[in-house]
């Protein structure tokens, strides 16, 4: 049984014990123990169950490959699921719970799927989907819902706060193992801009728990020595528990580092946030993130306390863990012996060494012989015995044919091991397979390319399939000398880290243990322990005609979900290429996808969520709506008043009061959103010309023109009054939501098409407040406030605009209206906005004055039959649909939209065209409801033959009123049409002229 | 005359950089040829100092012209004094091809003091290395989701933003600035 030995660790700290719960039962670990760790230490050596057959699981790795130790972590606002216990670090009160089973880790009822496993084996998920078809449905759907799946999603909102950083680096080293170390201080000491991540907590890789000398020094001094020289570097940025997530595009790198999990209620870490995402621009990416072991394929191999040589390794150096008392090794390579070595130095037992090459002659299996290990050259292991607590033995064949059964309690496995490429592989690296070290590396004519051309990625230690000591500094050095150059920097003349050189024995490439396995063993060798897909499977997938690598893995669900297949996709395309008969470098890897280990979605979001989720345009009026009641609506980014309800009034009730105050005294409207353009230069008017459908040039100064603006295409997209400030000056009003877009459109054409044309643009949107001032007692409520404005009708015409003062503050009125009423929009600088507002409050009191808000602004202009940017206009409306074509010159000889208006389909006369309608019974026809004819389509379908884009209560005309676009329209007046509602009821409503309200615009002109 | 009121009427948060709302300031805009004589003469005249370079603010003894673009730049001066200069500069430009207007009003002005650097390496992709940004120069981006214009002086960081966005640039900055959340911790 797994246990901690006395004296504890490396990384653990024997003073201090730490309470934490598995599952509800209390334990105990150390300071500096990881979950795993400390579940080991505990004899818990059962952690899960795997996602298909629900079989018992125990840890495999002791790092971020981690396949099965996946827990809850946490409660509450708190919890996430699928963290992996190996690097969960553990603190005081930390709760996790094991997934995946019901009811309990040790008794799961879905482990009957294991013995069902035979009706669940490869593409079973897509076959279900085949036939019969009622079965997905009502039978597989269900079951495989309820037993699938890893972790329970977060039911509370996460409490947890995130957030991004952004930085600017010549070398970013990914991996604090030595080579990365070795990277940094060259890039370091040469003055280059530095930042280095280590996912871990600690510094140093595998060195630090291996050791060997560096520089004359033990390694672990060194690793020391070197931290503590870069962090006395002003240019090196140093962060652990920060992976390289993902490379992208021009030497951008997004880091995750996890500030506060490994300690949550520490009170210096008060105030951080959970994780933060690096996101970094890189000149040079230099990966140095390691390797990791391969499991072995032999079957049981998945059984509790099968466990990676290199992490039984880990879990003793490190935090003081035995897997076992006897632990068996099983390996086709040299590095694992070090687990051996270890253990026995530690005083437990290695009955057996289980070698699969004929001849084991390196350093290592030297130096296990003369500790007494015994070697069983050229055997294979041939199956397993245990339960759910943990494996009790395992049986071999040895060279000579001759089976032996070994009793054992953890079992170290070691098929060789893989560089990690995924930083290289992420934005487009290609890999070179090694025949030698039985491995896929970076091939370095091949690199990922920066926006220059040249690889902006280098690899480093075993990342670049080093595999001794003193070439994994060598290869470091070089990278960080490397990274240097190609960044500017001048390269530091110092030699690279020495470490003694050792030879390294040939790898066996073993993929199937033992090769001749029949179909029984190999529906017991697991691949992926996660997904549960066995050698099995993989042969299943090829002999159905699954041959490129890709589709296999989707159909076997081989290297999916949270471990993404570190731990198996090297062995399942192995098992494949030999299953296809071709070479494996021939079948390659499955895509290499950011990020290398799952992000949380907080970190994704960074701060960006609740208040922060976007953001919200406030005008210099907004605290006034809000204090007043009004029920806001969003209008692009901003909130704008939708109505001013009062105590018990519904909004309906409200709008149709602020029309009638309106049309019957006065009302004021905070228009501050309507966008407001300068355009000025001696090409300002030719300028916008070619902008609006109709002739700005000839506007004269003191007059204000409405004008339409189109795209390319014809399509009408933005609407507003025009003004002309002075000869060489206009100021251009868009729609609230079109302001950024418009000027934006402005100066696209005159930075790219018409860069010669002298004109200036400025959005001066939001230097102004805008109060539109409306209704019969308009000039009077003006006239109150006082000023130096002749207001009356013969000097201040509809369609002009003043400058002056205006209770006490320099305005600017535009006579304009758009809702039929006499009425002034008044421009004061947005700091006296308020005040303005305020003020047109009090000289309006005894006029009946009532703020009105955008339904009431819709109403009214509905009534007037004047059409509205987003209701009469949807992208495929040209003004002619609108029977705007007085404000379309046919004198110019061309203006943006032009030529695309003169298309066939454009003046095709069964065009849907502007249009009113109006029921008999008064009825306020649906919204965006569809006017129908007689008969079907081509396809079957209503004849749809208009559509309705505007439809109110007209609290002025008592009744329902609507703009529609319909088929001949305008050629049909006084016809009723069909207009099919909710619930089957079909409306039947008349067509009429769009202006409802005034027709003659007689309230207007007074 | 009412007094001018800014968007957040002096707001202040104090976290490990405290935020301010700037009140009040004058803000005129110039756009034309920048390497002319005449705009020249109107920048010594709104400052007394020189047209700034390429991402560059350039302080005169009246005031400081930030450059915003390659034909635009902005003028810092007070508030109450803009409107005038702002007609004094379009009279000093009138024959050329410029353009000068007053929009002091038109953004919001916050100052952050204190360790600002790392307020802002959380919010904006632009590189905010002391070796890249520093004092005399000032940059145009993104800060999160909304436009900005920021630049050092005498220690602490100004930044603009459009006038509607102060509500979210003050939450912003100062959730950025809360106590606890620093990068580089001294």
């Amino acid at each position: 049984m797994s246990h901690r030995l006395p004296g504890g660790g490396r990384l653990t700290d024997s003073a201090r014990p730490i309470s934490f719960t598995f599952n509800g039962r209390r334990m105990r670990g150390l300071a500096g123990d990881t979950l795993a760790s400390a579940l080991l230490a505990n004899g818990q050596v059962l952690m899960g169950r795997s996602f298909k057959y629900h079989r018992p699981r125990g840890v495999v790795a002791s790092g971020v490959e981690e396949p099965n130790a996946l827990m809850g972590i946490g409660r509450g606002g708190h919890f996430e699921p699928n963290q992996r216990a190996t690097m969960t670090e553990l603190h005081d009160g930390l709760e996790a719970r094991s997934q995946n089973h019901w009811p309990s880790l040790d008794f799961d009822v879905g482990a009957i799927n294991a013995l069902a496993s035979r009706l669940l084996p490869a593409g079973f998920y897509y076959k279900t989907f085949i036939h019969p078809r009622a079965a997905w449905k009502h039978l597989f759907e269900p079951v495989i819902r309820a037993s699938a799946g890893l972790g329970a999603a977060p039911k509370d909102r996460d409490a947890d706060t995130y957030e991004h950083a952004y930085a600017h680096v010549d070398v970013l080293v990914a991996g604090g193992g030595v080579a990365g170390l070795a990277a940094a201080l060259a890039a370091g000491r040469a003055g280059q801009r530095v930042m280095l991540v280590e996912q871990q907590g600690h510094w140093g890789g595998r060195t630090a728990v291996d050791g060997g000398e560096i520089d004359g020094k033990p390694a672990e001094t060194w690793i020391n020595d070197a931290v503590q020289e870069l962090e006395g570097m002003g240019n090196v940025t140093l962060r652990t528990r920060c992976v390289a997530a993902g490379v992208y595009d021009h030497g951008y790198v997004t880091c995750n580092e996890r500030l506060t999990d490994h300690a949550p209620h520490d009170p210096a870490l008060q105030g951080a946030p959970r994780h933060r995402l690096w996101r970094v621009r890189a000149g040079r990416i230099v990966n140095a993130a390691g390797a990791l072991e391969r499991p072995l394929a032999f079957p049981g191999n998945d059984r509790p306390g099968v466990m990676l040589a290199s992490a039984i390794r880990d879990y003793l150096v490190n935090w003081g863990v035995a897997a076992g008392q006897r632990t068996v090794i099983v390996t086709n390579n040299d590095d694992a012996y070090r687990t051996a070595l270890a253990l026995v130095e530690a005083g437990l037992d290695v009955p057996l060494i289980v070698e699969a090459r004929a001849n084991a002659t390196g350093p290592n299996a030297a130096a296990a012989r003369a500790a007494g290990i015994a070697v069983a050259e050229g055997a294979a292991v041939i199956g397993t015995t245990g339960g759910r607590n943990g494996v009790t033995g395992l049986t071999l064949r040895r060279a000579d044919g001759r089976e032996e059964h070994v009793t054992c309690d953890a079992v170290g496995m070691s098929g060789g091991f893989s560089p990690v490429v995924h930083l290289w592989s992420h934005c487009g690296g290609k890999l070179a397979w090694d025949e030698a070290q039985a491995h896929f590396r970076p091939d370095p004519d091949h690199p990922p390319r920066g926006a220059d051309g040249t690889g902006m990625v280098l690899c480093a230690g075993a990342a670049d399939g080093a595999g001794s000591l003193a070439d994994v500094l060598e290869s470091g050095h070089a990278a960080g000398c490397r990274a240097v150059a190609e960044t500017g920097g001048t390269a530091p003349d110092g030699p690279a880290p020495k470490a003694a050189q050792a030879e390294i024995p040939a790898i066996a490439p073993v993929w199937i243990m033992p090769a001749d396995a029949g179909a029984e063993k190999r529906e017991k060798m697991w691949l992926d322990f996660q997904n549960d897909v066995k050698v099995s499977d993989v042969q299943l997938a090829a002999q159905e005609g699954y041959q490129s690598v890709e589709h296999a893995k989707r159909y076997t669900t081989l290297g999916m979900a949270t471990d993404q297949g570190k731990l198996s996709n090297i062995n399942g395309l192995a098992v494949l290429a030999d299953a296809l008969g071709e070479p494996i470098p021939q079948v390659g890897t499955t895509t290499f996808r950011p990020p290398y280990t799952p992000l949380t979605m907080g970190a994704i979001a960074g701060e960006a969520r609740g208040p922060l989720f976007q953001p919200v345009r406030e005008t210099p009026i907004h605290a006034w709506h809000v204090e007043n009641g009004a029920h806001m609506e969003p209008v692009g980014l901003w909130r704008r008043p939708y109505c001013y309800p009062r105590k018990g009034e519904s909004h309906r009730n409200a709008v149709n009061r602020e029309v009638l105050n309106t049309r019957g005294n006065v009302g004021l409207l905070d228009a501050s959103t309507l966008g407001k353009i300068l355009v000025s230069g001696p090409d300002a008017g030719r300028f916008l010309d070619m902008l609006y459908t109709n002739v700005m040039s000839s506007l004269p100064v003191g007059r204000c023109r409405y004008g339409l603006m189109c795209n390319e295409n014809g399509f009408l997209m933005d609407d507003g009054v025009v003004v002309r400030l002075d000869e060489h000056t206009w100021l251009c009003h868009t729609t609230s939501g079109g302001a950024d877009r418009i000027h934006g459109w402005m100066e696209d054409w005159l930075q790219c098409e018409w860069w010669d044309w002298q004109v200036h643009t400025l959005n001066l949107t939001e230097q102004y407040a805008q109060i539109a001032v409306v209704g019969p007692t308009s000039r009077a409520l003006l006239e109150k406030l006082g000023g130096d404005i002749d207001l009356s009708r013969e000097a201040f015409r509809f369609m002009d605009w003043r400058e002056g003062m205006l209770g006490g503050i320099a305005a600017r009125v535009f006579r304009i209206s758009f809702s039929g009423e006499l009425s002034y929009e008044v421009a004061v600088p947005a700091s006296r906005g308020r005040a303005f507002w305020d003020a047109c409050l009090a000289a309006g009191e005894a006029l009946s004055v009532q703020p009105y808000g955008t339904e009431a602004l819709h109403v009214m202009r509905a009534e007037k039959g004047f059409i509205m940017i987003g209701d009469e206009t949807d992208g495929t409306v040209i003004p002619q649909d609108l029977r705007l074509d007085w404000a379309i010159s046919k004198k110019k000889d061309d203006y943006l939209g032009k030529a695309a208006q003169a298309r066939a389909h454009m003046v095709a006369p069964d065009r849907w065209k502007l249009v009113g309608l109006e029921c008999d019974d008064g009825a306020v026809l649906p919204e965006g409801a569809y006017v129908t004819a007689p008969g079907r389509n081509d396809l079957g379908q209503n004849r749809m033959i208009g559509r309705v884009t505007s439809t109110y209560h007209s609290p002025t005309l008592g009744r329902g009123i609507a703009m529609a676009l319909v088929e001949r329209g305008p050629e049909r007046m006084g016809e009723v049409l069909d207009v099919p509602g909710e619930g089957g009821r079909v409306h039947r409503a008349k067509i009429v002229e769009p202006v409802f309200y005034d027709r003659e615009g007689t309230k207007a002109d007074v | 005359m009412s007094d001018p009121v800014s968007p957040l009427g002096g707001a202040s948060y104090e976290g490990f950089a405290t935020v301010r709302d700037a009140g009040p300031r004058g803000m005129i805009t110039l756009r034309g040829d920048l390497a002319g004589a005449a705009m020249a003469k109107a920048v010594a005249e709104a400052t007394g100092g020189d047209v700034p370079g390429q991402g560059e603010a350039a302080t005169g003894p009246r005031g400081t012209a930030l450059w915003f673009s390659p034909d635009e730049l902005m003028i810092l001066c007070d508030h109450a004094a803009a409107p005038d200069l702002a007609a004094r500069l379009a009279g000093l430009l009138s024959g050329e091809h410029a353009l000068a207007h007053d929009v002091s009003d038109a953004r919001a002005w916050f100052r952050v003091e204190g360790n600002w650097r790392d307020v802002l390496m959380k919010l904006t992709p632009v590189d905010t290395h002391p070796d890249a940004f520093r004092e005399g120069q000032v940059r145009r981006s993104r800060v999160a989701q909304a436009a900005a214009a920021f630049w050092p002086d005498a220690g602490a960081l100004n930044l603009v933003c459009f006038r509607s966005y102060a509500p979210y640039m003050f939450a912003l900055l100062s959730n950025a600035a809360r106590k606890g959340s620093e990068i580089t911790r001294p």
